[in-house]
């Protein structure tokens, strides 16, 4: 504490940047003044480079010194080119309340060069066509891991070269023997591979590798922090400044030790400033297929997932996964949709009357609860199927509608209420409300007290189209 | 699927607790952090300071000497100091299940809590107690889902005969008897009815239970004193104690009975401490469980799991209203529509979809510290045992055999 080191950016205050800013409020920035652009850089809200002043030369001094300021805790890595580059680390901080986590866990899916070339192909384009919708995100799949199973570095090349051709996903190239590596690298030069793995016995080959292709590169050494931290070490020393740390994932009993060594590191980083700590970190799930043995695939899956879910949560920036079937890959993935989203987000959306599509008099009229994910879901709902409708979002402290009916967050005096704040009445002719089926204990008090007639709808949103259909007639 | 059942954020550490250069020296040398005299304002606590804080006076890494130009030749060592931690507080230990010798008859007891580290972070120091798992029982027909449905329609609508499954076929620590029919809006059973419900629970099986309510203030409180005074010594968790209750004479027949409290709000530690401090004026700590709240994976688990995350770093740091064991209703889980909607092919079997829904639930909050787990699925409870299990084994990881991983060829 003596020295202050690149920890948490709570510790920074605005008054730490504006002293190292040119002052001069020149607006070029987007900002009325240095001082609301010095808040911004504190919230991470926007880049030092967006003031053109700073960028001069005579304020290299002040630039370099807020970079220094800024610089995360972990240090950002980037893999692959173009559109689809990865970035991997850059975490601010431990824990999720201290402030927004950065760059979601990369995901990738291996193939192998053994694999028959339409398989490879298949699994590729699998995980690049991987997408699912949720509440107005995109989830999808990051990179391609191609392992090297054959020790034959001709069909290496040929694996990485073909999937090289099929998909702009960064790749990692998989093998502790440098002579086969470099065959990997040289079938894609300059896509910035990820190049797994530099350890106590290859280190100097992998690291000559890593700067002549000048690619970033994972430090393993199974369970044994002291020995990760020295190759990390020798290889900065090396000249080599992109790493990833991987400390090695273990099945069964080897969790305790797997999520203690990412602990550890992530807390060393955020907490201790240590710079050889502070790299992001490699999970590798797939550990879950080498004792499969007569295990039912669907089982090995479903070890997979967790892990992958656990390594999420503690503090993974990039997974290695076999299984790709959809169903043990979307908790993951939405996971870690939940997991980077801002903390500081409230929970609950605004009350009151929402318009879908171009409602008239005949229009049906729904409600649902102000949680925010419950809102969204309606919403998104009564979206994509282009319904015309009025929504009434009611106060419920943002609890959802089976929580809210049974903590007496959503009561029918609250619905009667919204009914008549929501200025509906001039809206439609009829005086009919489609109430969700979770609240359908409340139908009969919501009658009593607001005199409108309930439709008991349907449970889940996603059916309402269908009832619509059946059972909607103004 | 029979397979699968194989404080003010700004504060710095200098204002929020006095560490003397000296102390800051000599921690320096051992790593560890002794917090005596540790006090702080928790009148607004947002998290004061976090744990590992005194990390930041970790020795630096120093290059050895060996090389100062060009590239090494051969590996520099350096060590890695395990980051270790001490927390000025302990979460309190609640003991559920009353035995014959407490004046129940319960074949055992379960104590949750007493954590001095945040959750698994062996490291440190082991986990004084493993998580519980307790099964939902409901009294009447209720919606489930069909991956659900599957394992238990044999038992539907007879509490015991549930009881009994959950326990023998699928391993619960705890059963939790969902008293939905009392609901006014429902059946309207009377407490008399409850009791009977319950009584009928207690004969088939030995475990500790849960005692959950319909979600009605005056009701709940009605039946629960019915329970509570039927059954003295029990030790159920009353699930639960919530804001808009006669929270006095609820806690009162809790204590007078022997039993614990499940103090319950909506996902806000505020309303927590708030309702704790109401239960203190006739509970003793060690009868209070908190339930936080619990949304889905998808639906708000984000929040849930911050929420829990911060309540527990908060009680080992000195928040004592905080200081409590967890407990979930990770059966919220089902409520995400992912969880139990057939969906297009690409993402089936929702028998294997939905389970994964819970146990990804369950896992995130085991992280953030979860004592006490409410669930549903036996392929979940599974999961939960086995993960919980391996991270209290205190085994090393075989990490040879899992080194290989590159060249297997699944």
């Amino acid at each position: 504490m003596s020295e202050k080191k690149k920890a948490g950016l709570k510790e920074l205050s605005p008054i730490d940047i504006y002293k190292l800013l040119p002052k001069i409020n020149c607006k070029e920035c987007g900002q009325d003044n240095c001082m609301a652009f010095a808040t911004k850089i504190v919230n991470r809200e926007i880049n030092i480079d967006t003031c053109p002043p700073l960028l001069k030369k005579e304020n290299e001094k002040a630039y370099a010194k807020l970079k220094d300021l800024l610089k995360p805790a972990v240090k950002e890595v980037i893999v692959g080119v173009g559109d689809r580059a990865k970035k991997l680390g850059g975490k601010l901080v431990m824990y999720r309340h201290e402030f927004t986590y950065t760059n979601p866990t990369a995901m990738a899916i291996d193939v192998t060069d053994e694999m028959p070339a339409q398989e490879v192909v298949t699994r590729v384009q699998h995980a690049e066509n991987f997408s699912f919708e949720y509440i107005g995100n995109t989830l999808r799949l990051d990179m391609i891991a191609v392992r090297c199973t054959s020790e034959d570095a001709d069909k290496f090349k040929a694996c990485v070269k073909k999937v090289s051709e099929i998909t702009t996903l960064p790749m990692i190239l998989c093998t502790l023997n440098p002579a086969i590596a470099e065959a990997g690298l040289m079938a894609a030069p300059k896509s910035r591979p990820l190049l797994y793995a530099a350890n106590t016995s290859n280190w100097k080959d992998m690291a000559e590798l890593a700067l002549m292709y000048s690619c970033p590169i994972v430090a393993s050494a199974p369970n044994d922090l002291t020995t990760l931290v020295s190759i990390a070490k020798t290889l900065m020393a090396y000249g080599v400044t992109d790493i990833v740390l991987d400390p090695g994932t273990f099945m069964n009993e080897g969790l305790g030790d797997t999520l203690n060594n990412f602990t550890m590191l992530r807390r060393a980083a955020t907490k201790g400033g240590e710079e050889l700590a502070g790299l992001p970190l490699m999970g590798v799930p797939m550990v879950a297929w080498v004792d499969k043995g007569d295990t039912a695939d669907d089982l090995v899956k479903w070890r997979e997932a967790y892990i992958a879910s656990m390594l999420v949560v503690r503090y993974a920036d990039v997974l290695v996964m076999h299984g790709d079937s959809g169903w043990s890959l979307l908790p993951t993935t939405v996971l870690r949709q939940n997991i980077y989203t801002d903390p500081r987000k409230p929970v609950a959306v605004a009350p009151g009357l929402k318009v879908f599509g171009t409602p008239d008099e005949n229009s049906p009229v729904f409600f649902t609860s102000n949680f925010a994910l419950t809102y969204y879901t309606v919403a998104s709902d009564l979206d994509t199927n282009k319904l015309n409708a009025y929504l009434i979002v009611v106060e419920t402290e943002g609890s959802a509608i089976d929580s809210g009916v049974a903590g007496r967050k959503l009561t029918a005096e609250r619905v009667a209420d919204a009914i008549k704040q929501s200025g509906i009445e001039s809206k439609v002719k009829h005086r009919k409300i489609i109430i969700p089926g979770k609240a359908s204990r409340i139908s009969g008090e919501i009658e009593e007290l607001s005199g409108w007639k309930v439709q008991v709808g349907p449970r889940d949103s996603s059916e309402i189209p269908k009832y619509l259909i059946e059972k909607w007639q103004p | 699927m029979s397979q699968l059942l194989q404080g003010d954020d700004k504060k710095k550490t200098d204002e929020g607790l006095k560490l003397s250069d000296d102390l800051l020296e000599a921690l320096a040398k051992f790593q560890q952090i002794e917090l005596q005299d540790f006090e702080m304002d928790v009148k607004d606590l947002e998290i004061i300071f976090e744990p590992g804080m005194a990390g930041q006076i970790m020795p630096k890494l120093k290059l050895p000497a060996a090389i100062t130009g060009g590239k090494p030749t051969s590996m520099l060592q350096v060590p890695f100091i395990p980051p270790v931690e001490t927390y000025p507080n302990k979460i309190t230990e609640v003991k559920l299940g009353g035995t014959k010798s407490d004046g129940g008859t319960r074949g055992r007891t379960l104590t949750i809590g007493g954590e001095v580290s945040p959750a698994f972070y062996t490291f440190e120091r082991p986990m004084p107690h493993k998580p519980v798992i307790t099964l939902d029982v409901f009294d009447m027909e209720v919606p489930l889902s069909k991956a659900v449905k599957m394992h238990v329609k044999e038992v539907v609508g007879d509490p015991a005969a549930w009881a009994k499954l959950a326990v023998e076929k699928f391993d619960a620590d705890m059963v939790t008897v969902h008293l939905i029919s009392i609901d006014p809006l429902l059946k309207d059973a009377t407490p008399k009815e409850a009791v009977k419900t319950v009584e009928k629970v207690l004969q088939a099986v030995d475990v500790p239970l849960v005692i959950g309510g319909c979600g009605d203030p005056v009701k709940d409180a009605d039946v629960f004193q019915a329970i509570c005074e039927a059954f003295p010594n029990e030790r159920f968790l009353i699930s639960s104690i919530t804001r808009d209750m006669d929270v006095e004479r609820c806690a009162k027949y809790v204590k007078k009975n022997g039993h614990a409290a499940l103090s319950f709000t909506p996902m806000d530690l505020n309303l927590a401490r708030e309702l704790n401090r109401r239960l203190y004026d006739f509970l003793d700590r060690e009868d209070i469980v908190m339930d936080l709240t619990t949304a889905a994976l998808g639906y708000g688990l984000d929040y849930a799991f911050t929420n829990m995350e911060r309540a527990r770093i908060g009680g080992l740091m000195g928040d004592m209203e905080l200081a409590h064991p967890m407990s979930s209703g990770t059966t919220n889980a089902w409520a995400a529509r992912e969880a139990w909607l057939k969906m297009s092919a690409e993402w089936e079997p929702r028998e294997l979809r939905g389970p994964l829904w819970e146990v990804t639930t369950a896992l995130t909050l085991l992280l953030a510290g979860v004592d006490l787990f409410m669930m549903m699925h036996p392929a979940a409870v599974k999961t939960l045992k086995d993960v919980t299990n391996y991270l209290t084994s205190g085994k090393k990881a075989e990490s040879s055999k899992y080194a290989n991983w590159v060249t297997v060829k699944a």
